[in-house]
């Protein structure tokens, strides 16, 4: 109890002496604003990326592709293999007893981005009859929905932001042929909706190809996934890869995730170092203007480890007021922003940096630590200043 | 000279604080030497692009290819010297991670298009020979260990054979240098009539031409007049110098300048602010001697330029001893990021950044020192 009161008494001692060197502890909040701002921006633009992609796949949504593809673009199926795929056991029917699956032929379209005007890869995506019933998520917000056999397409709200000329009622040209975009869907912030979807049969038409990328089915249940998978791949004439939606989204995150990730942590880390190097400075130097006071204190009575206590809370202290200034620069700044980059399709894929609540906590941790180091060894040196020698140097 | 003991005796009056600071001025221009070596990569890239050769893909996206009899047609057109064509095969070898960047060619077409590529006479001729045969760059060689004569399968997650394998035999016959950048060393080129007559979809197509101008000062208008002859067909193309092609491949990924100069502008803020505070604390303390200095002669300027004196030396040290250990790390990273070195510009961009960091750290505290009245500071008041 009496050592509480000791370290209160003197880190509120300490703290109110802050305004005076001001300018000494300001390099630590500084400093480390600086560490946790370019770490949060850097992992809100992964975690962004992540979710947009990761929030695509559903766990009883199964998506199949050659065998041996590991991204649609790389894939191809033909008319008879997606017809045998939608025929297999497991996948849910509708009221009219059609399977709820849709074999989807991926391509790609070139258009500027509204940032640089520099062109950038967009997927159209062609959906069966049952292309929509699939995806639940997809709500059109303005315009209406393609129609089957006509030369139209709806585009999802992050290309229509991102990209030049994707508004509702413009007109691309394709292989000479003249589309109208008729709507645009929002997606629960997905990556389709980075996409513009149109009849699957009108695309391959237009393209005159005559192969699928991908067949996507709902299934049952998740639960009904590997009975659907045993038939496909035990099919001699089949050659595919059988995959749950989610897993296969989860895997197109992957690369871009670490190497952001890696990004973030290397960058941070060197900037933590320089940042640790200021904060001990600082300390170092509190710990030296203060050295009468602190032998006065403990000339009266008060222990070294209050001391030592006090000098580690004032450090933490100061490293947690600057991560939370870092944080509130990478979300004023960042969070919410929209950009897009290249995906594993080879295409762009829309997303929105997330500035959420566990990167801030683990910003305010890193804080901590580097505060923690930091003040450690100053706090050490202060409690073991001689007591006399100290006041000596009146 | 003879004032270099003062200088020397002046930075090290507090070892600990001096250590400290030096010690976050290197770890900036670590990084200051890391980002701009990877932005260096990127800008090789385009600086290796030629100015005679164009790229002309499809106007719907490079992903889609082009129809091989576009080749007759382009050659024809005037001003152009020489066409070739590539496509991309998209292979492994043996693992997912192991990603190989090979290109079915017509070697006799290719490869005089792209003198950078050094491959032996007698290779190119064994290449047209072997119906199956791959020539590679040294640095892809060296890494699986290859050499003439291995047979290598590589699997291609997009081209499948007629017989629906996706695994693709070929017999190495040669190997190509890229003496001016060993980013270029990397790829794998095979005959492109064993691949067309092999796979099982997209016969007769090609992925993107590559053309050669007679006069680079009349790219553009060879570049108009290929997309004009080609407008309002199935296969529009989009022409383009190979500088922007490659700056508009750079930018689809990420706008890589942007994102290394605000890491670095942030980094060099909060470096500014460290190493001004130590600066000026130290002369803050350091006022009774100054002050001693003054009385025993030395003029304001005199002052002046022993305090920045010392914020020179500790930041180009720093510089120096940052941007060597950039340049030590870079080989660590080459799985990372590639073959990436220091170049020797960065080396003056950094010490001129250096110079400009003592400058503006070390100018307000060695100006307060003129205005120092002697006997208040003598007095510690």
């Amino acid at each position: 109890m009496n050592m509480l009161r000791q370290i209160r008494a003197v880190t509120w001692m300490n703290l109110r002496s802050i305004p005076q060197r001001f300018g000494s502890s300001s390099v630590i909040v500084v400093g480390i604003a600086g560490v946790v701002a370019v770490l949060i921006s850097v992992l809100a633009m992964a975690t962004g990326f992540t979710h947009t992609v990761l929030a695509t796949g559903r766990d009883d949504r199964a998506i199949v592709l050659r065998g041996g593809s590991d991204s649609e673009l790389a894939s191809t199926l033909s008319r008879e293999a997606t017809l045998t795929i939608i025929d297999a056991p497991g996948i849910r029917k509708d009221a009219a007893g059609k399977a709820i699956a849709s074999a989807e032929p991926v391509v790609i379209v070139e258009m500027p981005k509204k940032s640089n005007d520099s062109g950038a890869n967009v997927t159209i995506r062609g959906v069966g009859a049952e292309g929509v019933a699939l995806r639940p998520e997809i709500r059109l917000v303005a315009g209406r929905m393609f129609r089957r056999g006509v030369r139209e397409l709806i585009v999802g709200h992050g290309a229509e932001a991102q990209f030049k000329g994707l508004d509702v009622g413009s007109h691309i040209a394709l292989r000479g042929s003249d589309w109208t975009i008729v709507g645009a869907f929002e997606s629960n912030g997905d990556s389709h909706e980075s996409e513009l979807f149109a009849d699957a049969e009108t695309v391959l038409s237009a393209y005159r190809r005559n192969l699928y990328q991908s067949v996507v089915a709902l299934l049952d249940s998740k639960d009904s996934f590997d009975a659907f998978k045993a038939a496909l791949t035990s099919n001699p004439q089949l050659s595919v890869a059988v995959l749950r939606e989610r897993d296969y989204y989860a895997h197109q995150s992957q690369r871009m995730g670490t190497v952001l990730a890696f990004v973030a942590y290397f960058v941070g880390g060197i900037m933590a170092v320089g940042a640790l190097f200021g904060a001990l400075n600082t300390m170092y130097s509190a710990v030296s203007v203060r050295s009468r006071e602190i032998a006065t204190l403990r000339a009266i009575g008060f222990g070294a480890s209050a001391v030592v206590l006090s000098v580690l809370i004032e450090a933490i202290l100061l490293s947690v007021t600057g991560a939370l200034i870092g944080a509130g620069l990478a979300w004023l700044f960042f969070n919410g922003n929209v950009v897009s980059t290249l995906g594993s399709n080879f295409t762009q894929v829309v997303f929105r940096l997330a500035v959420s609540p566990s990167l801030v906590v683990l910003g305010v941790l890193w804080a901590c630590a580097i505060g923690l180091i930091g003040g450690l060894f100053p706090a050490i040196r202060a409690a073991r200043l001689p007591v006399a020698m100290a006041l000596r140097a009146l | 000279m003879k004032f270099l003991p003062l200088l020397w005796a002046g930075l090290w009056r507090k070892r600990t604080r001096t250590i400290f600071t030096l010690l976050s001025i290197v770890v900036a221009f670590v990084l200051f030497g890391m980002l701009q070596g990877v932005n260096a990569v990127f800008s090789n890239a385009l600086n290796a692009a030629a100015v005679d050769r164009l790229n002309v893909v499809s106007r719907i996206s490079f992903t889609e290819s082009l129809p091989f009899s576009y080749l007759e047609q382009i050659e024809s057109l005037p001003g152009v010297a020489a066409v070739a064509y590539q496509s991309w095969f998209g292979t492994y070898y043996q693992d997912p991670k192991n990603f190989v960047f090979s290109f079915p060619v017509d070697p006799v077409r290719f490869f005089p298009l792209y003198p950078e590529l050094q491959l032996p006479k007698d290779e190119l001729a064994a290449l047209v020979r072997t119906r199956t045969g791959a020539v590679v760059g040294r640095e892809l060689a060296k890494k699986y260990g290859w050499k003439i004569g291995d047979r290598v399968p590589l699997h291609s997650v997009i081209w499948t054979q007629a017989n629906g394998s996706s695994d693709w035999q070929f017999d190495i016959v040669g190997i190509y240098d890229a003496p001016n950048d060993p980013n270029q060393a990397i790829s794998f080129f095979f005959n492109h009539s064993y691949f067309d007559e092999a796979r099982s979809f997209s016969k007769g197509t090609v992925g993107w031409y590559v053309v050669k101008v007679k006069d680079p000062a009349q790219a553009m208008q060879v570049a108009a007049a290929i997309d004009r002859r080609f407008a309002n067909s199935p296969d529009e193309t989009k022409s383009q110098s190979e500088k922007e092609f490659t700056q508009a491949f750079i930018k689809q990924q990420a706008d890589i300048s942007f994102i290394v100069s605000s890491i670095l502008g942030a980094v060099f803020f909060t470096l500014l602010f460290l190493t001004g505070n130590t600066m000026m604390q130290s002369v803050r303390e350091r006022v009774p001697e100054l002050a001693v200095l003054k009385t025993l002669g030395f003029t304001d300027l005199a002052v002046v330029v022993l305090v920045l004196c010392e914020a020179l030396v500790l930041c180009l040290a720093g510089a120096l001893i940052g941007l060597a250990i950039a340049a030590g790390i870079f080989p660590a990273l080459k799985r990372v990021i590639g073959e990436a070195s220091l170049p020797w510009s960065i080396l003056g961009l950094g010490s001129a950044v250096a110079v400009l960091l003592a400058l503006v750290t070390g100018l307000p505290p060695a100006w307060r020192t003129t205005r120092l009245n002697i006997v208040d500071a003598l007095a510690d008041r």
